[in-house]
């Protein structure tokens, strides 16, 4: 399609004086096949009958035939193109008498951006052979792609409308609309892709409003929302400047196509029979293809729901920018906050306010009803040993603890758990899950799950037949790990990539395992992938600390092949004690890095690389076999833990 | 040997680094290089450019996407001796258009995004490492 694109491109202006020479000699043509025609005609009604003449005529018929049937192919073909070329003519008429009264202003101010499109707009031009009109179509995408640096001369005298149709529409303004707007612009060239969210912001990615954001030396950083990666890069959290994006109202024009964000519009409608949403104010888009993506809303302990406004108003839930500036800001007005909730959210949260505290003062608290941080994720004694490394960043742990009420006495909000402990603190938290959003399942009749929430699409993250699913909120079947919701990043960006895919008509389903990370303060760090549920059977690997500490000799003695370390003390240890918790404790400081496999039907359904990085290609490849390996420990060398 | 610990349903197990050095003798299933549902690199197995490549980050979707891929697929089905020595005009109109969108594509960047991209097809012309690249540079769009 590029090729063709290209290819066209180039031969435009060929194209134009071709047609009108073919019709030059067509013309001619068809008037000699008529001549000759009607020679044989004439010759064969006066000629003598006889040998010499019938030979004579048999020449003259093929001649004549072959010449008829040469030019009525040709006359055919010009006339197909011809035609073609027509319609191109009028649809550009069409065009550019729309966007007359609109690209006059913008094109007046800004002549000099004409000599840059002129290359592209040359052909064009040639083409449509029309004036002032048609020259300024091109150009209209190169003057609303501007970087937005003057807002205040644009256009105010003709009335843009926003896109009453779309071909692509996608519903969220999140990380699996983008991935999905980034997967169809590159494979349908020219696509015009339109997103529609609540947010007043662009799309943008969420981690580092958990982490990278909290590390900043810039004090300005909730108004840049720039972070340092990993590589020393720094970068917006936004995924692209405005600049990248065409305006809503400039999107059925553009000529190559773009991604617009309309921001600040909820989709409350969907009519699926009419492939045609409602917006909040009224409006209607129709569209060919959708996606919905619109991710999920934080989810509230109902006690803190029935305490009333001045609880409320203490009580972040948090997932987007403004929670993030919100959090911050209370962070240096208050003198304790407290964190509800024990996983991945809490647990960075509570990180990042910690090492906060050694400067301030500000005394971080995070409760949850495990035993330990993570302790739905990690087995029970990697969560124990996560719990304590969380202790060391200033956060005072307090486990097994199950909400009663709240209540504000004294200009302190006031927590009672069930077992009769009280917190007393200034602010709170929650982090206690997602709920996905779909609203727009009564009004769609699409289908939502029961058991993990959400829409519930096919492999292929399909829900019917133009609508696709991506994100936090799609319910989806893994071909390999069965169906599943995934509420991490990189999924977001896998399913949006995927199912940008198919609604380009790949038809690929759900393969490529996507992966999330964490980082709970210095020490730890770890990635992983699949199904980590610590409810599993697990196998952990670790790199022992002190390998070369140990002598060989007590090793080859005791002969069962087991070892602690309370050997180098020349203390007998016998087989049953290795069940006794007493060589868990020498190995306390031991889980420096390690890999965990997570076990279902004696499968590797998950992992988690911990501190070991760079090994997700190996992780995921043991995933996607999904092989019985009788000895997890011969797997475990695939990833040479031992190295960095 | 290494050091195996039950605790219930989880088992641990402590390696050293000599514990490790013999090769591993756990089977993995053989690559299909002709998987359709595997996500690819920068070159398909057609030969043809893989323009959803997580390696081109958003250069083949941006503003400037159709000049960027003019330019790209010259370079990649150019067979003079200099490769791309024939394709001056694809990347110049694709560098006006960079130019038009500084913020997109930094100046300063720009000879390290062409570097890039000759890399990336030197890379990606190598079915191995492809699978290699791909998951890195998903991790790094998603540590970035």
């Amino acid at each position: 399609m590029l090729k063709c694109r290209a290819v066209w491109r180039k031969l435009a202006p060929l194209a134009r004086s071709a047609s009108t020479q073919c019709r030059h000699n067509v013309k001619t043509a068809l008037n000699n096949g008529r001549r000759q025609a009607f020679v044989p005609a004439t010759h064969m009604s006066t000629g003598p009958a006889g040998g010499g003449g019938s030979e004579n005529t048999l020449y003259v018929v093929l001649v004549g035939a072959a010449c008829l049937g040469g030019g009525a192919y040709a006359y055919m073909t010009v006339r197909g193109d011809s035609k073609r070329y027509e319609e191109r003519i009028s649809e550009l008429a069409s065009r550019s008498a729309k966007e007359a009264p609109e690209s006059q202003p913008p094109v007046a101010p800004e002549p000099e951006e004409a000599a840059p499109t002129s290359e592209e707009s040359a052909p064009v031009a040639e083409l449509s052979g029309e004036t002032e009109s048609a020259s300024e179509a091109p150009t209209e995408p190169a003057v609303t792609s501007l970087p937005e640096s003057a807002p205040a001369p644009e256009p105010v005298s003709a009335p843009l409308t926003l896109p009453s149709h779309a071909p692509y529409l996608l519903i969220g303004g999140g990380t699996a609309s983008f991935a999905a707007a980034r997967s169809i612009r590159a494979r349908d060239p020219g696509a015009k892709v339109l997103i529609v969210t609540d947010e007043p912001n662009l799309p943008y990615m969420r981690p580092p409003l958990s982490k990278e954001l909290w590390f900043s030396d810039d004090p300005s950083v909730t108004e840049t929302l720039r972070f340092k990666q990993w590589n020393g890069k720094e970068r917006s959290i936004y995924f692209q400047p405005s600049s990248f994006y065409v305006k809503p109202e400039e999107l059925t024009s553009a000529e190559n196509g773009g991604v617009a964000v309309l921001t600040g519009k909820k989709v409350i409608q969907m009519d699926v029979r009419g492939n045609k949403v409602k917006l909040d104010d009224d409006t209607e888009i129709s569209y060919d293809k959708c996606l919905i993506g619109t991710g999920g809303v934080p989810r509230n302990l109902q006690v803190i729901e029935k305490a009333g406004d001045e609880v409320m108003n203490r009580t972040t839930l948090f997932r987007k920018i403004e929670d993030f500036k919100s959090l911050d800001n209370v962070s240096r007005n208050v003198k304790s906050i407290t964190i509800i909730g024990g996983g991945f959210l809490g647990s960075e949260l509570a990180c990042a306010l910690g090492r906060r505290s050694s400067e301030t003062g500000l005394e971080v608290i995070q409760m949850f009803p495990e035993k330990g941080n993570m302790g739905k994720v990690l087995p029970e004694y990697l969560s124990n040993w996560t719990t304590e490394k969380v202790k060391k960043e200033g956060v005072r742990i307090v486990p097994e603890a199950l909400v009663k009420s709240v209540a504000f006495k004294e200009d302190k909000l006031e927590i009672l758990l069930k077992d009769g402990r009280q917190v007393k603190t200034d602010h709170i938290v929650a982090a206690v899950g997602l709920e996905p959003n779909v609203d727009l399942a009564k009004s769609a009749g699409l289908e939502v799950d029961s058991d993990f929430g959400g829409y519930r699409v096919n492999a292929e993250l399909q829900a019917r037949s133009n609508i696709w699913v991506a994100g936090d909120a799609a319910c989806f079947y893994d071909i390999r790990l069965g169906r599943r919701r995934v509420e991490h990043h990189d999924h977001a960006v896998v399913s949006g990539r995927l199912a940008g895919e198919n609604m380009t008509g790949a038809n690929k389903p759900y393969w490529h395992q996507s992966m999330f990370w964490s980082d709970l303060g210095p020490d730890v760090g770890y990635e992983a992938i699949g199904i980590v549920d610590s409810s599993l059977p697990t196998v952990g690997v670790f790199a022992k600390a002190t390998s070369k500490d140990t002598p060989k000799a007590a090793t080859e003695q005791s002969g069962t092949g087991i070892r602690s370390e309370s050997e180098t003390e020349a203390t007998a240890v016998t087989p049953v004690a290795s069940s006794t918790p007493a060589p868990v404790m020498e190995h306390k400081d031991e889980y420096g890095k390690g890999v965990i496999f997570y076990l279902r039907d004696k499968v590797v359904v998950g992992i988690i690389l911990w501190n070991v990085f760079n090994r997700m290609p190996i992780a995921r490849k043991i995933i996607k076999d999904g092989e019985e390996h009788a000895d997890l420990n011969e797997v475990a060398k695939l990833f040479n833990i031992h190295e960095d | 040997m290494p050091t195996i610990i039950e605790e219930g349903k989880d088992t641990i197990i402590f390696v050293t680094k000599e514990d490790h050095e013999a090769p591993s003798n756990a089977e993995l299933v053989e690559e299909d290089p002709n998987d359709p549902y595997e996500e690819r690199g920068l070159i398909l197995p057609s030969g043809e450019i893989n323009w959803n490549c997580p390696c081109l980050g958003g250069m083949a979707s941006g503003p400037c996407g159709s000049e960027f891929k003019e330019a790209f697929s010259c370079f990649h089905y150019s067979k003079e001796e200099v490769k791309g020595s024939e394709c001056l005009d694809q990347f110049r109109s694709m560098q006006e258009c960079m130019q038009r969108y500084p913020e997109l594509y930094p100046q300063e960047d720009e000879k390290d995004e062409k570097d890039k991209q000759e890399q990336a097809t030197e890379s990606g012309a190598n079915a191995a490492s492809e699978g290699q690249k791909d998951n890195d540079t998903t991790e790094s769009e998603v540590k970035s």
